[in-house]
């Protein structure tokens, strides 16, 4: 098991490598640099700020040079937030989306299971058809959508939650935004979930824990649940994903502290480190994730788990 | 005394996209304590479907009618609680498909013990203990290993093996076989049906074996229930059935097994034709298209099971005329 974790850990080097590249040479293709809102700079003190960035030096040669610091652990000042390294940026706002992102996955994952198993254990009634009926809409509608309507009914109109703010994180502050950022997780996650169940409880096998006279509840919980998550933990790796990105939205309409909002300021403002830094440190957190995700499976199936040993 | 199982006028149907499928036709048999039925008849019969349908297995579009009796009681209408305490405990079942009969995500053991504990309330060391015993019965190699073994590391007839250890585990009153064999090599059949013969001989336990083989029922089985199309065509003693079967159906299955000493090289007969769409039969016989022996009513009048010896009955029109 371990090795299989080390090899998968070493995959992941060249794959941080291949994005690292690519999104430095991308970012530096876009017309616009950092300092094109300063536009009163003699020309002498632009050139002056840009080689104090190593930014006058050949495209290769600020690669290598922030290849190497970023081996060191240093990803460079911003540009933008003058007096702040990305690392230092990234402290302050990676525990608030990271926060928001777990709470999100949380209530996808425990909302999103339960509507599928109920669902499936009453398919065709009245229930499993609403459920199904507010999953499609919560596909539908994304979650830039979803997060303005919550806001403007739960915080304007009934005055029950902030609109916006972090306010260190309180739970009133952070109902709306985990909700707009659950909701296109919970409908995809009650379908993957009902399917599977609906799948399992046809086998040969939930028939033979029948016919041991097992009631229901224990056919369901011991003999179904497992094989019917399966196909959930494939998808646990998306899901994250999607949480992700829709964060840095979210936090924007929310008006959070998070990594979201210097990512996209820092995206306007071709504040070149800041983007790479968030740009690497998501993509080893979706790597990371998406470890997990294949260590549940192995949980989950035996057949796995000795395909690991 | 009164039939351990009395299954009376048992109707099997489907919801299907178009309209009702009937697979069990007015089927009824009466099982004796510590006696041997087999079940015989082409796939599709709905030998399968009848032992479910008794057992409430059907699946989710099927619905049965008619009477089902366990020692007076009906259990086809029983609640689920109810017929959750018989189903594992007096009235078992080996399924047809074995290799996806047992849950791939849990350890053999686990689902061997979980009847015991249901049944039998059991501690988990107590159930562990009698679980491994009924596992060098079925004659399992190494049973300790195999306890803690998921089903994907076991052969399919080992598979098969814990499915009747599983059966037995808590000594059922009636043994439903449902093809016991067709998936495994010979040596292995030739082992399971002896370990079957055991079981029949010393606990008593009445057995309802279900074959496409007349051979193993020959073997094994006291009487014998010949279906075609859903309908029971022959019922009797398997001396009687296969000294003078009444039915043309079962005389050509007879026909059509190899016999010791028998010519190998010589094709063995089979009976031409395909059998009746289910959607699709008539009034009349359903085995009349494929008869060589079809007259006047058979065509147009459904033969009744008619009695043909003291405990031989057959339905065919032949048997009261020309
Ligand atoms: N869920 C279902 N929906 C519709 N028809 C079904 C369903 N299950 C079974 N049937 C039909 O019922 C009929 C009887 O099936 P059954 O399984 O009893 O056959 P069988 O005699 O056991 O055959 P085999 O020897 O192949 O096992 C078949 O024609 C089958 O198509
Ligand atoms: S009733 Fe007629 S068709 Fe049917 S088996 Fe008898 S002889 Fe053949
Ligand atoms: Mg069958």
């Amino acid at each position: 098991m371990s090795a299989f974790i080390l090899r998968r850990l070493l995959i992941a080097i060249p794959t941080l490598i291949v994005i690292a590249t690519a999104s430095f040479f991308l970012m530096r293709a876009a017309p616009g640099g950092p300092f094109d809102a300063e536009a009163d700079l003699e020309p002498e003190v632009l050139e002056n700020i840009r080689a104090a960035y190593d930014l006058d030096k050949p495209l290769l040669e600020q690669f290598r040079i922030y290849v190497s610091n970023a081996l060191q652990g240093d990803f460079g000042p911003s540009l933008v937030y003058k007096d702040f390294s990305v690392t230092e940026l990234v402290a302050i706002g990676l525990p608030v989306s990271i926060k928001l992102g777990v709470w999100a996955m949380l209530v996808a994952l425990l909302l999103g299971g339960l509507a599928g198993i109920i669902a499936a254990l009453r398919q065709n009634r009245f229930i499993d058809h609403a459920v199904m009926a507010m999953a499609m809409t919560g596909i539908a509608i994304p979650s830039f959508v979803v997060a303005p309507i919550l806001a403007l009914f739960f915080g304007l109109y009934l005055r029950l939650l902030p609109v916006a703010g972090w306010n260190d994180g309180a739970w009133q502050n952070m109902v709306l935004p985990v909700t707009a950022l659950a909701l296109p997780q919970v409908a995809i996650i009650a379908r993957l979930i009902r399917g599977g169940m609906l799948e399992v409880l046809r086998s040969n096998f939930v028939r033979t824990a029948r016919a041991k006279g097992l009631p229901e509840s224990q056919v369901v919980i011991a003999h179904v649940l497992r094989s019917a998550m399966i196909p959930l933990v494939g998808y646990l790796g998306p899901a994250l994903a999607g949480i992700m990105t829709g964060s840095l939205v979210i936090e924007l309409i929310f008006n959070l502290p998070g990594v979201g909002r210097y990512f996209i300021q820092g995206a306007l403002n071709r504040d070149y480190p800041l983007v790479m830094g968030v740009v690497v440190i998501y993509a080893s957190l979706i790597i990371l994730l998406n470890l997990l995700s294949d260590l549940a499976y192995a949980a989950l199936d035996p057949r796995v788990r000795r395909a690991y040993r | 005394m009164s039939a351990l199982i009395d299954c009376e006028h048992l109707e099997v149907r489907f919801r299907t996209e178009h309209g009702d499928v009937c697979a069990v036709n007015d089927l009824s048999f009466q099982l004796q304590a510590g006696e041997c039925l087999g079940i015989v008849g082409e796939s599709g019969s709905g030998k399968s479907q009848s032992m479910l349908a008794m057992l409430g297995l059907l699946a989710d579009n099927g619905y049965a009618t008619g009477a089902v009796r366990y020692r007076g009681r009906d259990i086809l209408n029983l609640p689920r609680r109810e017929l959750d305490q018989l189903r594992g405990d007096r009235l078992a079942m080996v399924f047809q498909d074995a290799l996806s009969g047992l849950t791939p995500t849990m350890r053999i053991g686990d689902q061997l013990a979980e009847s015991l504990v249901r049944h039998r309330g059991l501690s988990r060391a107590y159930a562990k203990a009698k679980a491994l015993e009924m596992l060098e019965i079925v004659k399992i190699p190494a049973p300790d290993t195999r306890y803690c073994a998921y089903p994907f590391e076991l052969s399919g007839g080992m598979r098969q093996r814990v499915m009747i250890a599983m059966a037995m585990l808590c000594q059922p009153e009636v043994l439903i076989c449902d093809e016991p064999t067709t998936a495994l090599d010979v040596t292995v059949q030739a082992q399971i049906l002896r370990l079957l013969d055991g079981l029949k001989r010393h606990t008593g336990t009445a057995i309802i074996l279900i074959t496409h083989d007349l051979g193993v029922v020959a073997g094994l089985c006291d009487r014998v229930l010949i279906m075609y199309a859903g309908r029971a065509v022959e019922v009797g003693n398997t001396a009687d059935i296969y000294a003078s079967p009444q039915h043309p159906y079962t005389a050509g299955l007879l026909r059509s097994v190899p016999t010791l000493g028998g010519d190998p090289d010589t094709d063995l007969p089979t009976i031409p034709g395909q059998p009746p769409d289910l959607e699709r039969l008539g009034a009349g016989c359903a085995f009349a298209a494929r008869c060589g022996h079809t007259f006047g009513p058979c065509t147009e009048q459904l033969p009744e099971l008619t009695r043909v010896g003291p405990a031989h009955i057959a339905a065919c029109h032949r048997v009261n005329g020309p």
